[in-house]
């Protein structure tokens, strides 16, 4: 029943009733999805258009799907695992195969026989070429208890990922907060705070990589919240250029990205 | 009058396409508005490339007393250019967002037409005779040597080629800092407002360098908006009285006599979240894409994502209609958000007599809903079926299940084509459906 060579959680001499690896398998399918939801939101809401101001009724709208999901991960405990992460500070994951993917901009070259483009969700592994179709069922219903999912939407899982991605279930919830963040981190020059570095590089204005440059698409205003683009320059709102300090990205940042993505 | 159900009675057939037929779309071409005029004899199209092009209704000729009249091409102008916001380092899109026909007044013919930031009024005027025999001047224009001018002549109108002429009469700029999603002329035919997404501007036609903002919604710290702006439009026959919806699924009745800024509503129209239907993207499918008062300004209708909803003015805890466009498309809201479809605009709109609506889906489909008799159609707009004069087939999409004869399978819907725009004729049975770079027009089958 079990694809060669993964390793199963449980112990072999226990009887285990029907339901229950149905519902941790639920469970897990449920959160990795919730999870790549949340990720492509901040993905979505990172790529902007630079050339002409993103839409904002489309940013809002996302924006207010990841408050949901944070809303709803702080109460169910999985968000604290996130900002745990977080605090670590780790180091940039590759997940730009994704962002790549969700890149194109139509599905217009994709076959007939499927015309959503589908979402890379590589999982433990890193740089994966083949792209697994992400479940829509369980994310499109409601968001009960596990028990009252339609065991369906499990089957429609690739086998072979369902084992790995229940199984090291642990693992997965680390490696999406690097995943999540990863992007950002990643055009970061000086992530580590180094006085040396800093001042060596203090005259660069690293403003195009803070999370907020991206979220908003501009390129020269640091330090504003993802709706303050249209607003940047304008006689509306005098503070926020004079609001230039501090643009060196360092731990603080990072609990910016976190209030502006909660919105406290 | 308008039996959609697709009975003996009524059927819809194929009229005309406008547009190239190459596979090749360019985007500038891709139609962004369609808009019949008060007497249905002009429909005004704009497209992304910032171009209008109006379509003039022919008389019905009396060797074909039983064919109606076929539009053609009547003018065509370039409204929009592409601008650069040199403060912000970006593109303002020439796209034309919206076009609204003024009542006609005279002989010559006005709209207002609107990209993400400037309104423009537009004068179509003819011009069908030219004056011949002046003094001063030979006919093609030279000057004649004043000497030579021995007798003095009365210029004399003589007829020419039919000239459509349009000029900007005036333009509205500087007003919107946020995207210009809607226009909407109000019925006392001397103003109309303009929203964004967080304002509304109140214009006087005349007056080009300053608007009222009577709506106006920006939090004071960016970051805590959660909501926008998503359609506003005046009453029919209450000048004073307009409303606005939002991407949270809520119409806002406003009454211009309570007070100068209008951030309270007089009514607050919103449906009541069904629990047990609630996911992630129920706010985005919730967000409100368009929303049209009926003809006799009793009712209004709201578009969003899978649904159309009439609502009662008098009502506001519900709508007294729902008729469901797409609900296949329920299962599939996370695919649809992945490619940014779930983001797609639908209009809405009402046929002249209220009696039935109409708004576009999918793979060039579009639906239309008969409020008395409950039917409820499905027609594609597309090159394949469209013969001439040929009846229009009734579509159906298969939602699960065994698939049957000439039933397309959900999974094999081309969600790039999109119809987006549609208009009704305000008094016949004629509807405009724009199809990416096509315009089809179809009409009532004439017995």
């Amino acid at each position: 029943m079990f694809p060669k060579g993964t390793k199963r959680k449980f112990s072999d001499g226990e009887e285990i009733p029907d339901e229950n690896p149905a519902d941790i398998k639920v469970m897990s399918s449920y959160n990795l999805q919730r999870q790549s939801l949340l990720d492509m939101s901040l993905i979505k809401l990172q790529l902007c258009h630079m050339l002409v101001e993103p839409n904002l009724c489309r940013s809002v709208l996302i924006a207010n799907t990841v408050r949901q999901i944070q809303e709803e991960m702080t109460q169910d405990g999985s968000w604290t695992i996130m900002a745990e992460a977080l605090n670590s500070n780790q180091s940039p994951s590759d997940r730009l195969v994704a962002t790549e993917i969700l890149c194109r901009p139509s599905p217009k070259d994709q076959d007939e026989e499927k015309p959503f483009s589908d979402i890379s969700y590589e999982g433990c592994d890193s740089v994966s070429c083949h792209s697994e179709e992400v479940v829509d069922d369980s994310l499109c219903e409601p968001s009960s208890e596990a028990p009252t999912y339609l065991p369906s939407s499990i089957g429609t899982w690739d086998k072979e990922d369902q084992k790995e991605n229940s199984e090291e279930e642990s693992e997965e919830d680390s490696k999406p907060e690097e995943q999540v963040f990863g992007t950002f981190e990643i055009k970061n020059p000086t992530a580590t705070p180094d006085p040396a570095l800093d001042e060596l590089f203090s005259d660069v204005d690293t403003s195009y990589y803070d999370l907020d440059t991206m979220l908003t698409g501009m390129q020269s205003s640091p330090k504003m919240g993802p709706y303050d683009l249209l607003d940047s320059l304008s006689s509306h709102s005098p503070s926020s250029i004079s609001s230039n300090s501090g643009c060196r990205p360092d731990l603080n940042e990072l609990d910016h990205i976190m209030e502006i993505i909660v919105g406290s | 009058m308008a039996g959609v159900g697709g009975g003996n009675d009524f059927q819809w057939c194929f009229s005309q396409v406008k547009g190239a037929i190459d596979e090749d779309v360019a985007e500038a071409d891709i139609i962004s508005t369609v808009e019949f005029n008060y007497s249905g004899d002009l429909l005004a199209t704009g497209d992304k490339g910032g171009r209008v092009v109006i379509f003039q209704r022919e008389q019905e000729s009396k060797n074909r007393p039983h064919s109606r009249g076929e539009y053609n091409v009547y003018s065509t102008f370039q409204s929009h250019e592409p601008e650069f916001d040199y403060l912000k380092s970006l593109e303002i899109e020439e796209k034309i967002n919206k076009i609204r026909w003024l009542p006609q007044q005279n002989a010559a013919h006005s709209l207002l037409s609107t990209n993400d930031k400037t309104i423009k009024l537009w004068k179509i005027s003819e011009r069908d005779k030219k004056a011949e025999g002046y003094n001063l001047k030979e006919e093609d224009g030279r000057l004649r040597d004043p000497f030579r001018i021995t007798s003095l002549r009365v210029p004399v109108l003589q007829p020419m080629d039919l000239m459509v002429e349009a000029s900007p009469r005036r333009i509205f700029a500087n007003a919107h800092t946020y995207h210009i999603n809607s226009i909407s002329v109000n019925s006392d035919h001397e103003t109309y407002l303009s929203a964004d997404d967080l304002r509304i501007n109140l214009w006087h036609l005349e007056i080009t360098d300053r608007s009222f903002n009577i709506v106006d919604i920006k939090p004071a710290n960016m970051e805590e908006l959660t909501e926008v702006i998503t359609a506003a439009e005046c009453h029919p026959n209450q000048c004073n009285v307009f409303v606005y919806s939002s991407s949270k699924g809520t119409i806002r009745l406003c009454d211009m006599r309570a007070a100068a800024l209008c951030d309270r509503h007089t009514k607050f129209f919103e449906e009541p979240e069904d629990p047990s239907s609630r996911s992630f993207f129920s706010e985005i499918i919730s967000s409100i894409s368009d929303v049209k008062f009926s003809h006799s300004g009793r009712y209004m209708m709201t578009r969003d994502y899978l649904s159309v909803k009439v609502w009662d003015l008098n009502m506001e805890n519900r709508p007294v209609e729902t008729y469901q466009v797409h609900e296949y498309l329920r299962s599939k809201l996370c695919s649809l958000y992945e490619n940014d479809c779930i983001f797609d605009k639908f209009e809405c709109c009402w046929n002249g007599t209220d009696s039935a609506i109409m708004t576009g889906s999918y793979n060039n489909f579009f639906r239309m809903f008969d409020r008395n008799t409950r039917r409820d159609i499905t027609l594609e707009a597309s090159r394949e079926s469209s013969k001439p004069r040929g009846i229009l087939k009734p579509r159906k999409v298969c939602t699960g299940g065994k698939r049957k004869k000439d039933e397309i399978s959900v999974d094999s819907l081309d969600f790039n084509k999109k119809i987006l725009h549609t208009a009704w004729h305000p008094k016949e049975n004629v509807i405009a459906v724009a199809a990416t770079n096509n315009l089809y027009i179809f009409q009532d089958k004439m017995n």
